[in-house]
């Protein structure tokens, strides 16, 4: 399941810049062919994570016990990934190169897993499957912000974001499709899995224009070349070269000081942001729901999240990100309010995962689409936050 | 590695349109192929095969009656495969009595069965427990939160435990815990996890986050034996029922089992040098001197092992059928003996 569990740059008051006359799809084609590769992908990526249990557990006979204590560090390890793909990317503007790597490496283990039977391997794979979709996301999401205009960044990163979740439900849909015809039918899963992502890379390769034009202004960023329509513009846009990024310029960002006042507004509120099993683990303890219904739990979070995504992004492309970025957090403390509430009412559940969906779908993507309006003219925010897949 | 050109003309659209249509054609014929032979595969598992152990349906029960014999998944390919069944425990090898009950984990005593399954969902399984008289009829049933791996009944049949893996379900997630459930067919009173019990290491309460129980032995109707894991360590658990605590004995058990005249203990303990995939090597601990000794298995062993009686100790391993039993001396002598081909989560009725 989705779970955002890193925060990056918040974003100023953005204010919209002024649209400029001239072609302009309501979403451009390179963001609906990011949000088809995210979409592919996370079918493969969710089809695996849906029955690896199981398949440790019933395929393999493993104790997966103590199998957690890579998480801890992992999840550390993930967010320099994430910081180092997004630098790599930022130098010379590879954003393609980068997340071509990216999704390449995470399908490369998909085959991976039917080679290795113990668990030490398996824990291997899975950290390169991790480490490929930590380097990709931050220059998939420089290359949808690139490829749009500054104004509807919101609506086009809810875009994205919205397909992005369809695949995740999508995938462990057709995982058990797969166990149900054969049984123990792990290896085809494995194999369809794989096939999918490779799927998603062909679409990335083919149809993601490359070198988009690193070199932006800050909040008044012109909409790119490459933007005004990958598929179909009839002039190749020349590549620029973007002056290489260096680490120390990415941390001079943090002497700025709105980036450095928000930076911590972010910290407080990821702060106060517990983690997602939180929130169903109180509503489990609330209504007493069975174990049966608890794993459809996130699937209500997902399912508010895919349908706010794309109307969130436009009302913040239209009243300011940092306005809905703040009510997507108020929407999570209604969340808990309402947990913590002696409201009894058979709604209740669906209330909580709804406010649970509308915080992710404010903040994700909303997020993405602010951090952009604050880098200097060089850099693209380097390891931008959301952890939408 | 950038191919495409941004704005690239219409013709070039049309081409890579083909590739990306072409690609998806070989790509379903792949994926089509691997489903089909993991189809082929799961079909094979329902035909009889040569050589395999014999299996026959009839009625199996748990009641007096039954003593001396040994009930069990059978895991034999055929159209038995996977049910409750029973040979004499003094001729594993003969014809089995296969029941119609279908068990991914089973144990039973004191006439009382308890039977982890799967429920086939329209969109993905579940699992319960089911409660089993001494006829094999169903007389509770539980939802469980997780896949099935410990089963155990207290030799009164009063109390049952068993043991799920909860997965994570963050993307490429490897965080599993376990949750361990006892439940009285007294009174129906179920402790849907441990971790509700108060913990007490070297005197001191234990309040982590990270603690998962697991592999529960009953001693009596309110004692038991079970593996704490924290902090990257396990410990074996003495825990009292009536007073919901639990208290460490000592560390590095998994998977305990207690002797039937509770003198004993065997377990598999992670044994330092060894690959981190195959960590483990059974042992006995004797609960009055302390002392432990390692049995005469060279393998690693993943299981919780079952004592047929004061002597020998029964465990399974993989293998091709999925897995066998093989058996043990508990003194550290002998050498492994296979017992049974195609076999799981055996009961050794009294």
């Amino acid at each position: 399941m989705y779970v955002a569990d890193s925060r990056g740059t918040p974003p100023a008051s953005a204010a919209p810049a002024r649209i400029r006359s001239g072609r302009r799809a309501a979403v451009a084609p390179t963001v609906l062919a990011l949000g088809s590769v995210s979409l592919v992908t996370d079918i493969s990526s969710e089809m695996v994570t849906a029955v690896l249990p199981l398949y440790l557990v019933t395929g393999l006979g493993l104790s997966p016990l103590g199998f957690g204590l890579l998480d801890g560090v992992y999840n550390g390890f993930s967010a320099l990934v994430r910081l180092v793909g997004g630098h790599l990317a930022d130098r010379g503007g590879r954003y393609k190169a980068v997340a071509v790597f990216g999704y390449g490496l995470s399908a490369l283990c998909k085959p991976l897993l039917l080679l290795v039977g113990s668990l030490p391997l398996i824990g291997a794979v899975l950290a390169a499957d991790r480490t490929g979709k930590g380097l990709r996301t931050a220059p998939r999401d420089a290359m949808i912000s690139l490829a749009c205009e500054p104004a509807t960044r919101g609506r086009a990163f809810g875009v994205h974001r919205a397909m992005d979740t369809a695949g995740a439900l999508l995938g462990p849909l057709a995982a058990f499709l797969i166990l149900r015809f054969a049984v123990d039918g792990y290896d085809a899963v494995f194999t369809v899995s794989f096939c999918v992502a490779i799927v998603g890379v062909l679409v990335l390769v083919l149809f993601v224009p490359g070198r988009t034009l690193g070199a932006r202004g800050g909040g008044t960023a012109k909409a790119t070349a490459s933007g005004a329509g990958a598929l179909a513009s009839p002039t190749p846009a020349p590549p620029a070269p973007a002056d290489a990024v260096s680490l120390r310029a990415a941390l001079r960002l943090l002497r700025r000081r709105d980036v450095r006042r928000l930076t911590v507004c972010a910290l407080l509120l990821g702060l106060a942001t517990v983690s997602d099993s939180f929130v169903y683990l109180l509503l489990q303890h609330r209504l007493g729901v069975s174990d049966r219904w608890f794993a459809l739990l996130p699937l209500g979070t997902a399912a508010a999240f895919l349908l706010l995504a794309v109307p969130l992004g436009r009302l913040a492309d239209r009243i300011g990100r940092w306005q809905v970025f703040l009510g997507g957090h108020l929407a999570l403390l209604a969340a808990y309010g309402v947990i913590l509430s002696s409201w009894h009412s058979v709604a209740l559940p669906y209330v909580v995962l709804a406010l649970h969906g509308c915080f992710y779908a404010a903040t994700d993507g909303v997020l993405m689409a602010a951090a952009f309006a604050l880098r200097p003219a060089t850099i693209a925010p380097q390891a931008a936050g959301g952890d939408a897949r | 590695m950038t191919g495409a050109e941004a704005g690239a003309g219409a013709p070039a659209v049309r081409g890579k349109v083909l590739i990306l249509v072409a690609a998806v054609v070989v790509l379903s014929l792949v994926a089509g192929a691997a489903v089909l032979h993991a189809g082929h595969r799961a079909a094979v598992k329902d035909r009889t095969q040569a050589g395999g152990p014999p299996v026959a349906a009839g009625p199996v029960t748990l009641g007096p009656a039954a003593a001396g014999r040994v009930v069990f998944r059978n895991m034999a390919y055929g159209p038995h495969r996977d049910e409750l069944s029973s040979v004499p425990a003094a001729t594993p090898g003969g014809k089995r009595t296969a029941s119609g009950m279908r068990c991914l984990r089973f144990y039973a005593a004191g006439g009382t069965g308890i039977c982890l399954q799967a429920v086939h969902g329209p969109l993905s399984d579940s699992y319960r427990a089911v409660v089993l008289d001494s006829a094999l009829r169903e007389r509770a049933r539980y939802p469980l939160p997780g896949i099935p791996t410990r089963a155990r009944v207290s030799p009164s049949g009063h109390l049952l435990a068993w043991t799920v893996f909860v997965g994570g379900d963050s993307y490429a997630g490897s965080d599993f815990s376990t949750r361990t459930g006892i439940l009285d067919t007294r009174t129906g009173a179920l402790d849907a996890s441990l971790e509700s019990y108060r913990a007490v290491r070297d005197g001191q309460p234990v309040h982590a986050s990270d603690i998962n129980y697991w592999g529960v032995t009953f001693a009596d109707d309110r004692h038991f034996y079970a593996t704490m894991g924290t902090g990257g360590r396990t410990y074996l658990v003495r825990g009292d029922i009536a007073a919901r605590t639990v208290t460490t004995v000592r560390t590095n058990v998994e998977c305990p089992s207690l002797s039937p005249d509770g003198t004993r203990i065997a377990f598999k303990k992670r044994v330092p040098g060894l690959p981190a995939d195959a960590p483990w090597r059974l042992y006995v601990l004797d609960l009055r001197t302390g002392r432990e000794r390692a049995l005469a298995e060279p393998r690693s062993v993943d299981d919780q092992v079952v004592w047929p009686d004061d002597h020998t100790v029964v465990y399974a391993m993989p293998s091709d059928y999925g897995s066998d039993l093989y058996t043990l001396p508990a003194d550290g002598t002998g050498a492994p003996r296979r017992l049974m081909t195609a076999a799981l989560a055996p009961a050794y009725l009294r």
